[in-house]
């Protein structure tokens, strides 16, 4: 076997990037961005709310959390199941004692199965991002555009109508895209998604439809890539905050404000062996003097700001 | 040249190297009397987006576009390389840094960063989603020759080390890498030490890289914790300089930006760092360096310490 000629052509060796979505930029680079009362750095809590259905189809991949056994796996379902019922309300009650203002996601099939969930959210003030229909649901390029406008559509329909919140967040299932996600949803009124790992900050994405923002949403340092996919301790994942805020604080000041962000699954850390080290971790994040707790959408706004 | 092993005329052994037992080895020492080398080696790399396919290996996990791990591995580039960078300047360490060359074309303020430190520059391939698995032997040296003319024309370095790209070889590699003038190869895992490597023309060694305590291997595969990690690159470096002491070891730390720079990760590798370079009899290098002293110093001696192990 050889290969042909064309395994070594390289269309898009230029300076920058090899596609057109964002510029190349280092984050040392980039102007000053000031957080409202001079804060060093923003704190994203992020909550994530899935449905996970027990026929979860295989393909393109299954998102991580996802359907292990043969049909029908109750275990899975049932665990992942928990985190809307129980461990959703350990969670928010941590939250609200530590005076954390997170960031909602919802898949739409949440919303509309637990409606009580929408109100818990939406009567604390707290802001709804979307994350697409289920965790079923996967965007990619295999899926015909029309079809994936139609998900899209589903989605934000039905979270702005269940929560009266514009809505202009966005996580893709699985943090999965095709090449026309972002120009349907910046299409569609989306102002920022929080698939992209390659920031520490917010930048902007050019679309066929305008621009819209990256949002750093961690993936390294979610609590289901910690400690199911790589399987480390509730009280390695505590570390692993604490190690992240003070390097990142101390890259920090009060002209030059940084980012913290943290995506918690009640269905992971709302259980009861758990909660414990998601409190230690919390809690020493907002133990920093010069923190602020905010949205995703107050974020974008004051890095918009300058 | 008639070439016996082009395909190897052993399947079962690529024949790059003979048996040479650690003990009774003649003595390795190392400038000033060290006792061991070191050497940190990030990874700096371009992966694309949509890359040409190769039948052997698929470059994305997902289906294309994998936006989640190609942006992980960008994260590297923006964010990672100048977090790891400031740590290794405070404790004195030049890199010697396994480059994808196309990032000199697409992120030239990296390499200006590099080159500015007076770190090595040596060849990872051109893309890091372009697989040697398949190619013939002048697509393999169209190459080494665009690794050498790059690195040349961005950092005026000529080109002395090859890990191969994604660590994908062919049959052919190593002797071309000794025909093109390159000193050394990170592929080889067999050895605590320099090692002369069996090619068809010229010579080449390889230096000990390292597959375990590679920030990638360690995360993604073995999947420890940083804090683990901290403790596996100063175990690993307490039994090298322990063996040192008996005749000279070489360590590596094998770095990609995009995983020892994250915020939760960076420190695990500033603790290890700063263990290390505390220890007085330790050589603070970089891989060509290591290559040259080597030549220099003990080349002939292994070859003839090897002849003698294999009874010739």
């Amino acid at each position: 076997m050889t290969l042909p000629n064309s395994y070594m052509e390289y269309p898009s060796r230029r300076y920058g990037m090899d596609h057109q979505w964002y510029e190349w930029s280092m984050l040392q680079d980039r102007p000053e961005v000031s957080w409202p009362n001079n804060a060093r750095v923003a704190v994203w809590v992020n909550v994530a709310l899935e449905f996970f259905p027990l026929n979860q189809p295989p393909e393109p991949f299954k998102a991580p959390g996802g359907m292990v056994t043969a049909y029908p796996d109750l275990r899975h379902y049932t665990l992942r199941d928990y985190g809307n019922r129980v461990g959703v309300f350990r969670v928010f009650r941590l939250l609200d004692e530590l005076g954390i203002t997170p960031t909602v996601s919802f898949n739409s099939k949440v919303a509309e199965r637990y409606p009580r969930l929408i109100d818990e959210v939406v009567q604390r003030d707290w802001e709804v991002m979307a994350n697409g229909i289920d965790m079923g649901t996967i965007h990619h390029s295999g899926l015909a555009e029309d079809a994936e406008t139609a998900l899209i559509n589903e989605s934000l329909t039905s979270l702005r109508e269940i929560s009266g919140q514009p809505v202009t967040g966005w996580l893709s299932p699985a943090r999965s895209e095709s090449m026309n996600t972002l120009d349907l949803l910046a299409a569609r009124g989306v102002e920022y998604v929080g698939d992209w790992q390659n920031d520490d900050m917010p930048y902007a994405i050019s679309t066929k439809a305008g621009q819209l923002h990256s949002m750093p949403m961690s993936h390294e340092l979610d609590d289901q890539t910690v400690q199911l996919q790589y399987q480390h301790s509730e009280t390695s994942f505590a570390e692993q905050v604490e190690d992240a805020m003070t390097v990142v604080y101390d890259e920090s000041s009060a002209c030059n404000g940084r980012i913290v962000s943290l995506v918690i699954h009640p269905w992971m850390s709302g259980q009861p062996h758990r909660i414990r080290a998601l409190r230690r971790a919390l809690t020493n994040v907002m133990r920093y003097d010069s923190v602020w707790s905010a949205s995703g959408s107050q974020i974008l706004k004051a890095f918009q700001a300058g | 040249m008639p070439d016996s092993r082009t395909p190897f005329s052993d399947p079962a052994d690529p024949g790059l190297y003979d048996y040479w037992p650690w003990e009774g080895r003649p003595k390795l020492t190392w400038p000033n009397g060290a006792r061991v080398a070191f050497w940190v080696a990030p990874n700096i790399e371009f992966y694309e987006l949509q890359p040409q396919p190769n039948p052997m290996r698929n470059a994305w996990n997902r289906p294309e576009p994998d936006v989640l791990n190609y942006s992980i591995r960008d994260y590297g580039n923006r964010v990672g390389t100048m977090r790891m960078m400031e740590v290794m300047d405070r404790y004195g360490v030049r890199g010697s840094v396994s480059l994808n060359v196309a990032v000199c074309e697409h992120h030239p303020e990296l390499i200006e960063a590099c080159v500015s430190r007076d770190w090595e520059i040596f060849s990872h391939g051109i893309y890091n989603t372009r697989y040697s698995y398949g190619m013939d032997e002048a697509q393999e040296r169209a190459i080494l020759e665009d690794s050498l003319e790059t690195i040349e024309r961005h950092t005026g370095q000529r080109l002395a080390g090859y890990l191969a790209p994604a660590l994908t070889h062919t049959e052919r590699t190593m002797d071309l890498l000794a025909e093109y003038g390159i000193l050394y190869t990170c592929d080889l895992f067999c050895d605590d030490q320099p090692q002369p490597v069996n090619v068809r023309d010229k010579r080449l060694i390889s230096i000990p890289y390292s597959l375990e305590m590679n920030d990638i291997i360690v995360y993604n595969s073995y999947q420890e914790p940083p804090r683990r990690y901290a403790e596996m690159l100063k175990t690993n470096f307490d039994q090298l300089y322990e063996d040192g002491a008996e005749n000279g070891t070489v360590m590596c730390i094998p770095l990609h930006p995009y995983a020892v720079g994250r915020p939760h990760r960076i420190s695990a590798f500033e603790e290890a760092l700063e263990y290390i370079t505390g220890h007085d009899e330790v050589w603070v290098t970089t891989g060509r360096e290591i290559a040259e002293y080597f030549y220099d110093h003990h080349y002939d001696k292994a070859v003839a310490s090897i002849s003698e192990a294999n009874g010739r």
